[in-house]
């Protein structure tokens, strides 16, 4: 999978580029490398969020935490002005906004997850309304917003993968390096969430504090993906259950590399296809939007009749 | 019936409110003056229409609401949960990418066929599950409706139609003008028609075989409600938009009150959408006065707190 990777990025940075090698490799460099990024932030952040929910069909998406970083954004611009927000610091910036998800986000999910036993469907069906109603908040918002505002807004959500702040690629890419760390060391506890709650605390695993840890992680993740191309729905639920099936082990240090690549693999290869062969463009959300509705009422209806 | 008549009154009030609301200040002193033709003019062509427009899609999406509950026979059921919204705006789209000046009427059917056909895939998808929760109908739903609508949006943006399609996805009353929402009256029709039906409907949602034992032709009945469920979907979609979670919360809050006999709570069930409807869009109006917020994100926002209320307390009293 390795190998495929590297040859899905080789094969993007190389195809169909005549000559000005100069201006096409950073080009293309900056756009793969934010690919590169958003992918291993959405496999890496479903695979944990799966973990600590203990099930294969949620992910951070379908409950609505991307929607709830548009919210927080479009708020800091209706409260602050959008020229406060672009005097900030990008870095600093992100920081700030990462720190409110995590705290909203962690209410919000202690409040649906640790707080009482509940089933399954009604998480995810409460997760979808959530998201709609964060929409639908935004929205609301943004018609208050006058219009100059707006467009700054809309340059700060919907940044696609051709238009890439160089400054936030390089935030990204710390945010990411220094999550991985965290998430090498607890690579052992997260194995043992997998056994479920009792059988966790049974083993001596500090479970709430654990949980905690791992939902900042997550939220992190998602703010990272969010900031860098905006909501990708199904992303992650279809690169997470292909990496399940492609591994079959529930070990961590397997499933989140695979999951992780799966992913680097579907969008470079993905985009190179739609870029250079078809000659589309930025419809791969469309399509993956596609194939993970349809995967994920598949997954619905197997879960049914096991 | 006396409780019937006073909510009709308290609607007709909300009625002549929402007419009242506008940017254009209304003379009701001089409506019957001729002289003043402004008056009359932005009375008759855009302020009746638009609250005659917005009663009758509360009542419709209500009651198609109802019938799609009745169907699915499970409450969380509804147009929006169902993917028939969605399949309606891919008819719409197809018309569009096919024809682009046919006329409304075209429109409407092409996307009533696709309504149809979604429901109907819908309720296929259904028959194959075990129900072991409730709660996977709307699931379902809403992930169908999740790939119908991906698929509309792939054609949208190959053909460059992306921002006409947001027009239709996001319901908005502000463009109703007279000649510009005759269609609605047949969803109102469709309503009537829903009331005189309404004990088959009562009757098909207690199931196949307890149908049958009655004498009723279950897949007729079905069909009947599903053929009204699209045909209003259509209508409401093609003139003013969806409407998210209209259909689903309203029938909800009526049958907590009243029941599940159809009949029965039909009227209410209309009358209580319409003037939902009716207080969400003057709201809508007003809130950023002279601008106003399209009626779908004020549903869309109201509408899914309702939705998570019902949820929550619903799973909470079963344990």
């Amino acid at each position: 999978m390795v190998a495929l990777a590297i040859v899905a990025i080789v094969a993007y940075m190389t195809l169909e580029s005549r000559g000005m090698w100069e201006f096409v490799l950073p080009f293309r460099g900056r756009k793969i490398a934010a690919i590169i990024i958003v992918g291993y932030a959405i496999a890496v952040s479903t695979v944990l969020f799966q973990t600590i929910t203990n099930n294969r069909i949620l992910t951070p998406s379908i409950m609505g935490f991307d929607a709830l970083y548009m919210l927080i954004q479009t708020i800091i611009v209706y409260l602050f002005g959008s020229s406060r927000l672009l005097m900030l610091d990008p870095q600093q910036r992100f920081a700030m906004e990462v720190f409110v998800m995590v705290v909203f986000s962690s209410a919000l999910y202690f409040w649906l997850f640790v707080k009482a036993e509940r089933s399954l469907h009604l998480l995810v069906l409460v997760g979808i309304i959530f998201g709609t109603m964060f929409r639908s908040i935004t929205n609301f918002l943004q018609r208050l917003i006058d219009p100059n505002e707006f467009v700054v807004l809309q340059d700060a959500g919907f940044a696609s993968f051709s238009a890439i702040d160089q400054t936030l690629l390089w935030v990204a890419a710390g945010v990411i390096v220094a999550i991985s760390l965290v998430i090498i060391r607890m690579l052992p506890m997260f194995d043992v969430l997998t056994l479920g709650r009792e059988m966790a605390i049974g083993l001596g695993v500090n479970y709430r504090r654990v949980i905690t840890v791992t939902l900042v992680l997550v939220t992190a993740l998602v703010s990272v993906s969010t900031a860098l191309v905006g909501p990708i729905t199904f992303f992650g639920l279809l690169v997470a259950n292909l990496g399940y099936m492609l591994i079959g082990s529930a070990k961590h240090r397997w499933t989140i590399p695979a999951a992780a690549l799966l992913a680097i693999i579907a969008l470079v290869g993905g985009q190179t296809l739609l870029e250079r062969v078809f000659s589309f463009n930025s419809t791969l959300s469309i399509i993956i939007e596609f194939f993970g509705g349809v995967m994920f009422i598949v997954l619905l209806i197997r879960g049914s009749v096991r | 019936m006396k409780r019937l008549v006073f909510a009709t009154i308290v609607v007709l009030i909300l009625a002549v409110i929402s007419t009242m609301v506008g940017v254009y200040d209304l003379q009701w002193g001089s409506i019957f003056n001729a002289d003043d033709g402004d008056n009359q003019l932005v009375l008759l062509v855009s302020r009746v229409p638009r609250t005659i427009a917005i009663i009758l899609t509360g009542m419709s999406m209500g009651v198609a609401g109802l019938i799609m509950q009745m169907l699915a026979r499970n409450r969380f059921a509804g147009p929006g949960t169902s993917g028939t919204v969605e399949s309606a705006t891919l008819g719409l789209l197809t018309v569009l990418i096919l024809a682009p000046g046919a006329p409304l009427m075209v429109k409407m059917i092409v996307a009533s066929v696709f309504a149809l056909a979604g429901t109907g895939l819908f309720l296929g998808v259904l028959s194959r599950i075990p129900l072991r929760s409730p709660l996977i109908v709307p699931l379902v739903g809403i992930m169908l409706g999740g790939v119908i609508s991906s698929i509309t949006n792939f054609f949208a943006y190959r053909y460059d139609l992306l921002q006409s399609l947001s027009v239709w996805t996001n319901g908005d009353f502000s463009r109703i003008l007279r000649g510009r929402y005759e269609l609605l009256w047949i969803a109102g029709i469709l309503t009537v028609i829903a009331y005189f039906a309404a004990d088959r409907f009562t009757v098909a949602g207690m199931g196949e075989e307890f149908t049958t034992n009655l004498g009723l032709d279950y897949r007729k009945v079905v069909f009947i409600g599903m053929v009204i469920v699209a045909m209003v979907t259509a209508v409401d979609v093609v003139t003013v938009g969806s409407i998210p979670f209209l259909g689903l919360i309203v029938p909800n809050i009526v049958s907590m009150i009243m029941g599940d006999n159809v009949r029965r709570s039909l009227p209410w069930v209309a009358l209580f959408g319409a003037g939902f409807l009716l207080v969400s869009d003057t709201f809508g109006r007003l809130v950023r006065y002279p601008y106003e917020i399209p009626i779908g994100t004020v549903v869309g926002i109201v509408g899914s707190a309702i939705f998570l209320t019902l949820l929550l307390r619903r799973s909470a009293r079963v344990g």
